[in-house]
């Protein structure tokens, strides 16, 4: 426990810095974007100059880049990521709004590459250079680069359009007053086809690495000796060979979450899913800098607290590694 | 056994080199097989595939040749894939030396900052970038970098780790070699053979983002992008799955001959590494 808690606390000293580093730079980056909020508001509102001017005193936007630096750091520090122009609303609120939807969008998609991508590696690694071994090898190298919008768009035809099994978007059924179980049972119908289109591509990568960590492990000493014990072959593979197998597999998990994040924006506009993505799409559309910015800092935030858990369980899992072990 | 032949005996790198020799050909006939404009208005909209000889895969929403497109298509994937990795792979491998060659408080500043990049999802930095500086060819090429050369950044720094404490990096010292000189001219060409190994796996991602950007909207208006195409297809996607299916499957078939070339390279080379 106390060899978790050192862990913990040294990675959210490092985590600061980096963080600071993403404020600082995606700052000065949209910075650089031709017209600011005050123009975007324009465009849509009307207003003359003398408007223009007001706004841009009252938003702060007529101080200099490094005065506006510090005071979003300041309001930062207070969890306060400023108002958006095109919701009117705080930037907080809006993302915390559609953040549920894409957490349950990545966990679910994880849970299913993760739980199906290790079982099928397990399975294609059990017999090294077998039939099943080079089919599912092949067949996931092919999985591998489908590009996830398509995938979700060849779905779509299949199971919304053709056989209208499932529903084509959405996160749930609009103006149904449905309730407990039954709300839950929609959304989960609503959430097949994106689950499907964002997890298979990671499935892949999972069934990979499991079967080569594998192949690696089958040629190792202690597999050799549970073979001399005269363990059942189901146990060795089981027991020895997928368990050591498994520990990369962990550290993957929180590697890939960064690139889910990334590819969740283009499932959530595929299947028109409110979560992060999609805002993060209307925003680009918007030209609203402050909220782009917003949703950036909460990804890397999220990365990081995903990273931290998984090295926390990795901890947990291998008695080899101590805190000293797992280095940034 | 030289590493060619045994690259030619893996029958899943022969396929890989086969895709890729067919998009290289097709990027570059494009222009000779179809030299007007491929965003003009070739004939009817919305003719469906295998009905006129002169347009075999039929027509989109607003009547353009999609074997035109689909050939122009594989020039801007290719151009895209290919400058974006490489690179990524050049300011990851100097980024990379530069950390782990210096040490100290310069090892630090650099991997913290590699940190960043990597904590920040490598799509939403491409988004804001490209909605930033706005979509043109060059700007996609360098927001997919931005997210793609920490992989070889983090690669080259542990080679260099390992390297910088060799006899002949010692010897350049003692002759008085400039530190910098030495990074570059002795340890970095050294450490380079494990991140070009990463190569396949940079330009088939490239690939893929460039599509997914375009997808989005935000590739260069004026080139044909398979992504755009699937968007395009989007549209009509109940009456001409056809539309979106096709350059869909261009794309998978290019990735998936980045990856399998890619491995043969890496397994026929690595075994000769392993021979000698």
């Amino acid at each position: 426990m106390n060899r978790a808690l050192t862990l913990i606390r040294r990675r959210l000293v490092g985590s600061i810095f980096v963080l600071l580093i993403v404020v600082i730079g995606t700052f000065l980056l949209l910075e650089a974007a031709p017209g600011d909020a005050v123009d975007a508001y324009i465009v849509s509102t009307g207003g003359d100059a003398g408007m223009i001017e007001l706004l841009r005193h009252r938003w702060g936007l007529d101080q200099s880049e490094l005065t506006r630096l510090a005071s979003y750091l300041w309001a930062l520090l207070h969890l306060d990521l400023g108002q958006s122009v095109t919701f009117s609303r705080p930037i907080r609120d809006v993302i915390l709004e559609r953040l549920p939807n894409t957490l349950l969008l990545m966990v679910s998609a994880t849970a299913l590459s993760f739980g199906l991508g290790s079982a099928l590696g397990i399975y294609a690694g059990a017999r090294p250079g077998s039939f099943r071994d080079r089919f599912l090898s092949i067949g996931s190298l092919a999985l591998y680069a489908v590009p996830g919008f398509w995938l979700g768009l060849v779905l779509i035809v299949i199971f919304a359009v053709d056989l209208r099994w499932l529903p084509i978007g959405g996160i749930e059924t609009l103006a149904s007053d449905k309730t407990g179980l039954a709300r839950a049972a929609d959304i989960a119908v609503h959430l097949v086809l994106p689950v499907s289109a964002l997890g298979f591509i990671y499935l892949a990568l999972y069934l990979r690495m499991m079967r080569a960590g594998m192949a690696e492990a089958w040629r190792q000493d202690f597999v050799l000796a549970a073979r001399a014990r005269g363990l059942s072959r189901r146990r060795i593979v089981l027991a020895h060979v997928a368990r050591n197998a498994l520990l990369p597999l962990v550290t993957m998990l929180g590697l890939q979450s960064a690139q889910m994040l990334g590819g969740s924006v283009v499932i959530e506009s595929v299947f028109s899913v409110p979560g992060l993505g999609r805002l993060a799409q209307e925003a680009v559309a918007a030209r609203d800098t402050p909220l782009l910015l917003g949703i950036i800092l909460v990804s890397a935030v999220l990365v990081i607290l995903i990273n931290l858990l998984v090295d926390i369980a990795y901890a947990f899992l291998d008695p080899r590694v101590g805190a000293s072990g797992v280095d940034a | 056994m030289s590493a060619l032949s045994r690259f030619l005996r893996t029958p899943e790198a022969v396929a890989g080199a086969f895709l890729l020799a067919a998009l290289f050909a097709m990027a570059l006939s494009a222009p000779l097989l179809f030299p007007g404009d491929p965003q003009a208005i070739a004939g009817p909209a919305l003719l469906p595939p295998f009905q006129a000889w002169s347009l075999p895969l039929g027509t989109d929403r607003l009547g353009r040749d999609v074997l035109a497109e689909l050939f122009h298509g594989a020039r801007t994937s290719l151009a895209v894939g290919l400058a974006a990795a490489a690179a990524a792979l050049a300011v990851g491998a100097v980024i990379g030396t530069l950390a782990g060659f210096a040490g100290g408080l310069v090892d630090e500043v650099l991997m913290r900052i590699t940190d960043a990049f990597q904590t920040v999802p490598a799509f939403l930095l491409a988004l804001a970038f490209v909605s930033v500086v706005g979509p043109s060819l060059g700007v996609v090429v360098v927001a997919i970098a931005l997210g793609t050369w920490t992989g070889p950044a983090r690669v080259a720094r542990a080679e260099v780790l390992s390297i910088r404490e060799r006899d002949y990096v010692a010897s350049a010292r003692a002759v008085g070699m400039h530190p910098l000189a030495i990074a570059f001219r002795e340890v970095l060409p050294n450490a380079l053979p494990p991140v070009l190994a990463l190569s396949s796996v940079i330009v088939a991602a490239a690939i893929l983002t460039e599509a997914a950007l375009s997808f989005l909207g935000l590739g260069d208006p004026n080139r044909v992008t398979w992504g755009g195409m699937i968007a395009e297809g989007r549209t009509v996607l109940r009456t001409a799955p056809f539309l979106s299916v096709v350059p869909g499957i261009a794309l998978v078939l290019t990735v998936l001959g980045v990856y399998l070339a890619g491995e043969g390279i890496v397994e026929a080379t690595a075994v000769r590494r392993g021979l000698s």
